[in-house]
């Protein structure tokens, strides 16, 4: 089998898990680090420089990297690090006048280029935040009266706190963003009209799913659309909705329709969906939220009908339905032949999926739409057929996350700014990747080396009957800074690399007897396959690399280190005796918008 | 510097008989040099006992003093252990199964506290067959003396302060084949999988299993012109054979062709299976084992492997007839049986 080559990014990049995971590629291990070292600023601007939007992701980021944490799969019992609270932590505990100071200079002479950005959300505050250090003009276009877009109108205050939203949509638009509110771009053509040189569209997918079944005509007033009754309550347009209430969907969306309604008056809320509750598509921690608050789940319920009695919504009747799957996990759901039943209701809220939508995008712009109706967007530069407009966020291909749209965001600002250098957006600049020696002593790290057992800290939550009597009033109060250190402690620091030097290595086994987890094996060389069979201990997670030396090893054989399980404890490197192994910290960053040219968000 | 080791072991570890994983066996972390080779040795000796699903508390570790002596510590953390006087633990260790046969003695040494302090002791625990494993962690210097050449140190040896030894080595596995030891075998620290079936034979052998492991001392021993680092020792090596270790609850199904091979069954019932690389050699014949140590040092080769084993052996409890129930479980009665019994005995005197 070939050596690894650790000089590949990748290769090192894949053992940082959560790093990986994270659609924007957040160096977790290093912010938090910083948050134990009580360094918030620090780790807010190793955050803001990143994702953009440390304080709102800190409270409502998907966490892909969680599920990919190494620390959940070291043991059967074990948890993953609660990274995104940790982001919180950072937010909550930076010296906000020092991040201002931190923000990246904007030149006051502008290169006379002007972008227009369509859409107010995270991937066009993205974009903003790339370009406007470069020098450009930046238009932002949004129908609603403030900046954040769906980070606005679809998270109730509850979870995300308007301050915490104001103070990061503010450090962008303070850079020197036009923003034009209360403006909605009603026709691509009038913008393109206007001599942008480039258009961003970040228009996410603004349109909510509908049921039609019998009744929904006759009872429309009191069935509201999930997003778009969100929204409404977000701008206070509604204010209060009836004494019982279904929700239908088991989505994100859902969960929010759920809580938000007994905020405005509700005391008899019921999530119903179709599926059994094992497929419900809303994270596992907000529906958790949302039963802690008393909100019953209905499953295998699929809706028949909107009862109106006297013109007026009086409830749904649904079929009993279970669940089979084929041999393909193809699902189909049978009905039970049971009668119908009815659920009382004076509202309903859909929250059934949403899509996106482009009846204000001309057909005769040269910009391309395919599959459902979707614009053909470039997966890596995010330029349309039109190679003046990009897309990002959730209107480039679909719903997805916030992260997801700021990773977007970051990649179109590449593209926009190569495009508008005259140079092709194809040729992209790799990723920046550094490896450093922590070795500060004989056996001393500059990082905590040492592996804590504690299980992961659970958030404290306002009182449920205090939370309920505030729409605003946050539920999640985040770790204070001692239980943020207890936390942060358990980061296993997959970012400090063990790397291998075959020259130095006398084959003494030292790190092959000390290490806890028998992740090394000095053995004969074969293809990757047959050497997982004969490691030191079983080698059947495929996802996890195994690093390989080369044998050019006193004895010939090759030194194998399966990457699954290890702790980075640094044991290995402190029992070698010719420092063959070393602990590296690994620091990958994507490339950004003119990172050849400025350092954005860089330490004074 | 860690002093601890993190409690997280791989998930997928394996469990032996007991339903035990390594991590039952292992001991504290190591606070000798990185990288010498008796850490080697303790990890091996874990691993063998771990397979051999051996309860850690039937076993107790005996040891001297010196870097070698130390390691109990970092091996059998659950298990009984005796850290005696400097080269006496082959008397602590004798009186030790005197009084509890049923136990399995592990005694860890060094070629200081055997070779030099404690030869008087180590002589007659060999000559009395005293049923215990003895192993012998050889760096061939007194590591934790700073370095000087120990008594196995070869002639002309350079340890780290560049002095060639002029003394005459004692050749520990050669002693203890000529004072009668019933089971001889050397290995090299740095050679696990020989290593770990020999501590596991040694283990099953009833007598005085004794194992020669030559095992560098990074700090002091292991550089150019010494004939016990690492690289000197894997560029001399030369084995006797590999050596399987069947349990008796085990099918042998490895097939060896005829002459190449010799199979002796313990009195378990487990099978000791060497796979010669040397035809000349007979495990049966001490005379056989000493001339083929002699004839590799004249070729400058280190002869490792199973070298000797006798496994008929009659080990110190059956020759002198003592107890057969550790004394521990013997009751007032088994001690006072009483006047008649004492009638009885002193009349076969008269």
């Amino acid at each position: 089998m070939k050596p690894t080559n650790i000089n590949d990014p990748e290769y090192f990049h894949k053992v940082v898990d959560c790093q990986l995971a994270c659609p924007a590629h957040t160096p977790v291990p290093e912010y938090i680090r910083l948050i134990a070292a009580e360094r918030y600023t620090d780790a807010y601007m190793v955050n803001w420089a990143s994702n953009v939007f440390p304080g709102v992701l800190g409270r409502t980021c998907d966490r892909p990297c969680e599920p990919a944490c190494r620390r959940g799969r070291v043991d059967e019992d074990e948890q993953p690090v609660a990274i995104c609270r940790l982001k919180r932590v950072a937010a909550d505990n930076k010296n906000d006048a020092e991040v201002i100071a931190r923000m990246p200079k904007i030149p006051a002479t502008k290169n006379d280029k002007r972008i227009a950005l369509i859409g107010g959300g995270p991937a066009s505050l993205t974009v903003a935040r790339d370009l406007m250090p470069l020098g450009y003009i930046v238009d932002l276009y949004d129908d609603q009266p403030a900046g954040g877009g769906f980070m606005r109108s679809q998270i109730p205050s509850f979870r995300l706190p308007e301050t915490v939203l104001n103070d990061e949509v503010n450090y962008i638009l303070d850079m020197g963003v036009i923003s034009r509110f209360d403006t909605y771009v009603d026709s691509l053509k009038d913008i393109l009209d206007k001599n942008y040189d480039a258009v961003f569209v970040g228009t996410g997918a603004p349109r909510g799913r509908d049921l039609i079944i019998p009744g929904r005509d006759e009872g429309t007033d009191n069935i509201h659309i999930g997003i778009d009754w969100l929204s409404s309550v977000a701008f206070e347009h509604i204010e209060k909705i009836g004494k019982k209430v279904i929700v239908l969907g088991g989505g994100n969306t859902a969960m929010d329709c759920c809580r938000s309604s007994l905020r405005l008056g509700s005391d008899d809320v019921k999530v119903i969906v179709r599926s059994p509750r094992s497929e419900m598509k809303a994270s596992p921690w907000e529906i958790d939220d949302a039963e802690r608050e008393g909100i019953p789940m209905f499953e295998n319920h699929v809706p028949l009908e909107f009862v109106i009695k006297e013109g007026k919504l009086a409830g749904m009747r649904f079929d009993r339905v279970r669940a089979e799957y084929d041999a393909n996990g193809k699902r189909s759901l049978i009905s039970l032949g049971e009668e119908p039943v009815m659920v009382e209701c004076d509202d309903v809220c859909i929250a059934i999926g949403q899509d996106n939508s482009f009846p204000w995008i001309e057909r005769d712009l040269g910009l391309e739409f395919g599959k459902w109706d979707m614009p053909v967007v470039d997966k890596e530069t995010f330029q349309s057929t039109n190679p003046k407009v990009f897309f990002g966020g959730d209107a480039a291909f679909g719903p997805e996350n916030v992260i997801t749209a700021v990773a977007h965001g970051h990649q179109a600002a590449v593209s926009i700014d190569l495009f508008l250098n005259g140079k092709n957006v194809q040729h992209r600049l790799a990723p920046g990747a550094t490896l450093v020696s922590q070795k500060m002593g004989i056996h001393e790290w500059s990082y905590d080396s040492g592996v804590v057992d504690d299980v992961r800290y659970a958030v404290p939550h306002t009182e449920v009957k205090l939370a309920l009597s505030d729409r605003k009033m946050e539920v999640e109060l985040g770790f204070d800074p001692l239980t943020g250190f207890a936390e942060a402690q358990r980061c296993l620091n997959c970012d400090a690399q063990t790397v291998f030097t075959e020259a130095k290595c006398i084959e003494c086994d030292a790190c092959v007897d000390i290490c806890p987890t028998d992740c090394i094996t000095f053995t004969h060389s074969g293809t990757e396959a047959e050497l997982r069979t004969r490691l030191s201990a079983p080698a059947n997670n495929l996802d996890q690399d195994l690093y390989i030396s080369t044998d050019k090893l006193p004895t010939g054989r090759i030194m194998v280190k399966d990457e699954n399980v290890c702790l980075h404890c640094g044991l290995c490197a402190e029992r070698c005796p010719t420092a063959a192994w070393d602990m590296q910290k690994f620091m990958y960053e994507v490339s950004k918008a003119g990172s050849d040219s400025v350092q954005l968000g860089a330490e004074q | 510097m860690s002093y601890l080791k993190p409690s997280f072991r791989h998930p997928d570890l394996p469990v032996n008989d007991l339903g035990y994983t390594k991590k039952n066996y292992e001991g504290a972390i190591s606070t000798l040099c990185a990288g010498c080779g008796h850490d080697s040795i303790s990890s091996a000796i874990t691993q063998a006992i771990f397979e051999l699903s051996i309860a850690p508390h039937n076993i107790a570790k005996m040891s001297g003093i010196g870097c070698s002596s130390k390691t109990p510590t970092y091996f059998l953390g659950n298990s009984h252990g005796f850290n005696s006087v400097h080269g006496r633990m082959p008397s602590v260790a004798t009186g030790a199964n005197m009084a509890n046969r049923d136990m399995i003695y592990v005694g860890v040494s060094g070629d200081g506290d055997t070779a030099s302090i404690g030869m008087g002791q180590f002589t007659h625990a060999v000559r009395r067959n005293v049923n215990m494993m003895y192993i012998v962690e050889n760096n061939g210097c007194y590591g934790l003396t700073k370095g000087q050449d120990s008594a196995t140190s070869d002639v002309g040896s350079k340890s780290k302060k560049g002095d060639p030894n002029p003394f005459e080595p004692i050749d520990l596995a050669s002693i203890a084949l000529q004072l009668g030891a019933t089971f001889v075998a050397r290995s090299f620290s740095g050679d696990k999988e020989q290593l770990i079936p020999l501590i596991k034979a040694a283990i099953a052998h009833q007598g005085f299993a004794f194992i020669d492991v030559v095992s560098p001392c990074v700090t002091f021993n292991n550089n150019p012109g010494s004939t016990k680092g690492y690289e000197y020792v894997r560029d001399h090596l030369a084995a006797t054979g590999t050596v399987d270790f069947v349990p008796m609850k085990d099918e042998i199904t490895t097939s060896y062709e005829a002459g190449t091979s010799q199979e002796v069954t313990l009195h378990d019932g487990s099978v000791v299976h060497l796979h010669k690389a040397d035809s000349r050699l007979d495990i049966h014949s001490r005379r056989s084992a000493l001339a083929l140590i002699k004839d590799y040092k004249a070729n400058d080769q280190l002869l490792t492997g199973l070298l000797y084993m006798d496994p008929d052996s009659q080990e110190l409890h059956e020759t002198i007839q003592s107890s057969n129930k550790p004394l521990r479980a013997l009751t007032e009665l088994d001690l006072c049986p009483g006047n008649k019994v004492l009638t009885s005995i002193n009349a076969s005197l008269r």
